[in-house]
């Protein structure tokens, strides 16, 4: 699909603001619909159709292996760390009251991490799996 | 009432396509049609309210998972094998476990009642909104249910994980079959 123009100019015009949706789905998530496990994969999603069109070197080059599958730990980390960041400021495990002086505030600051953690695991994962997919060779069977 | 209709059409829909899926044995054809089936889901979703659903069913269900099926397709033949026999077995425990939950829904309350015993037990607390998030689904996943959710993400880490220690058995050779060169 690398030389179809119409996909190219459609894709380069949609992709930016894909990604820009998915940071606002990120964000935007404690106001309206949205959240962590949808602003990742819509994230992937963009750069998957990125990778579709464009092919999956300059995806690679975008996104590259190494960055995806430290991704997928990282979020989990970052999820598990507000939880050990409660327990370090005197709460229960996963406690966001106490994350900031004023209870309330602590708790927006703890649902932005976690969100924030369900997001770079979710992109990460739906990304490895796709170039894992992608990359493999049909005669043999290995990965190329 | 245009929303019941919109709601039933939408289903009757996703019985056609279901429909369409069993007979056809095709199997590209199998993966757009259950990429239909998806998108019919997530504006079924959207018409229930649920847009957070919605949204992950129309990226996850009809978006990604239907590159991977052809990703997946890619390596493999793309005419489904004849069965070697009928399939009354599976049919029949398909048919009587939808029957049972067809009989399981005629228990429920109505839709969106608000004397349901869901709406009644934690939910009047949640909806004080303590969290003072105005989003109440965020509310919930993140900080009431956050164990449940980052068990959710640990989740998404092992397929993941599990994904990477399936398929990368073998090494890469430097050169050789590798597709950068193209």
């Amino acid at each position: 699909m690398e030389n179809d123009l119409v996909l190219r100019v459609v894709g380069k015009l949609m992709i930016p603001f894909i990604l820009l949706f998915a940071l606002y789905v990120q964000f935007h998530g404690d106001f309206g619909p949205g959240g962590g496990f949808q602003a990742g994969t819509i994230f992937a999603a963009g750069i998957i159709f990125y990778a579709l069109i464009f092919g999956l070197d300059k995806a690679r080059r975008v996104m590259p292996d190494r960055l995806v599958e430290a991704m997928l730990a990282a979020g989990v980390l970052i999820y598990a760390g507000v939880g050990v960041a409660g327990l370090l400021f005197g709460g229960n495990y996963l406690d966001y009251f106490v994350l900031d002086r004023d209870p309330v505030h602590g708790q927006h600051r703890g649902i932005f991490w976690v969100e924030a953690g369900v997001a770079v695991t979710v992109s990460g994962v739906m990304l490895k799996i796709f170039y894992m997919f992608v990359s493999r060779d049909p005669q043999t069977g290995s990965k190329t | 009432m245009i929303e019941t209709l919109v709601i039933n059409s939408l289903l009757v829909l996703m019985v056609v396509a279901v429909f369409g899926l069993t007979r056809t044995r095709n199997l590209f054809a199998v993966v757009v049609l259950s990429g239909i089936y998806s998108f019919l889901m997530a504006t079924l979703l959207v018409a229930l309210d649920a847009v957070d659903v919605a949204m992950t069913e129309a990226a996850v269900g009809a978006g990604v998972s239907t590159v991977l099926l052809l990703g997946a397709l890619h390596l493999c033949k793309s005419e489904e094998a004849k069965p070697v026999h009928r399939p009354w077995l599976p049919l029949s425990l398909s048919l009587a476990t939808g029957g049972l939950l067809i009989y399981g829904t005629l228990g429920l309350p109505d839709f969106a009642d608000p004397n349901a015993p869901i709406h009644q037990h934690v939910v009047p607390r949640y909806l004080q909104n303590e969290v003072d998030v105005p989003n109440v689904v965020t509310a919930v996943l993140a900080s009431f249910r956050g164990y449940d959710t980052l068990g959710e993400t640990t989740v998404v880490f092992t397929a993941g994980a599990g994904i990477i220690a399936l398929l990368r058995r073998r090494k890469r050779h430097a050169g050789k079959g590798d597709r950068d060169g193209k």
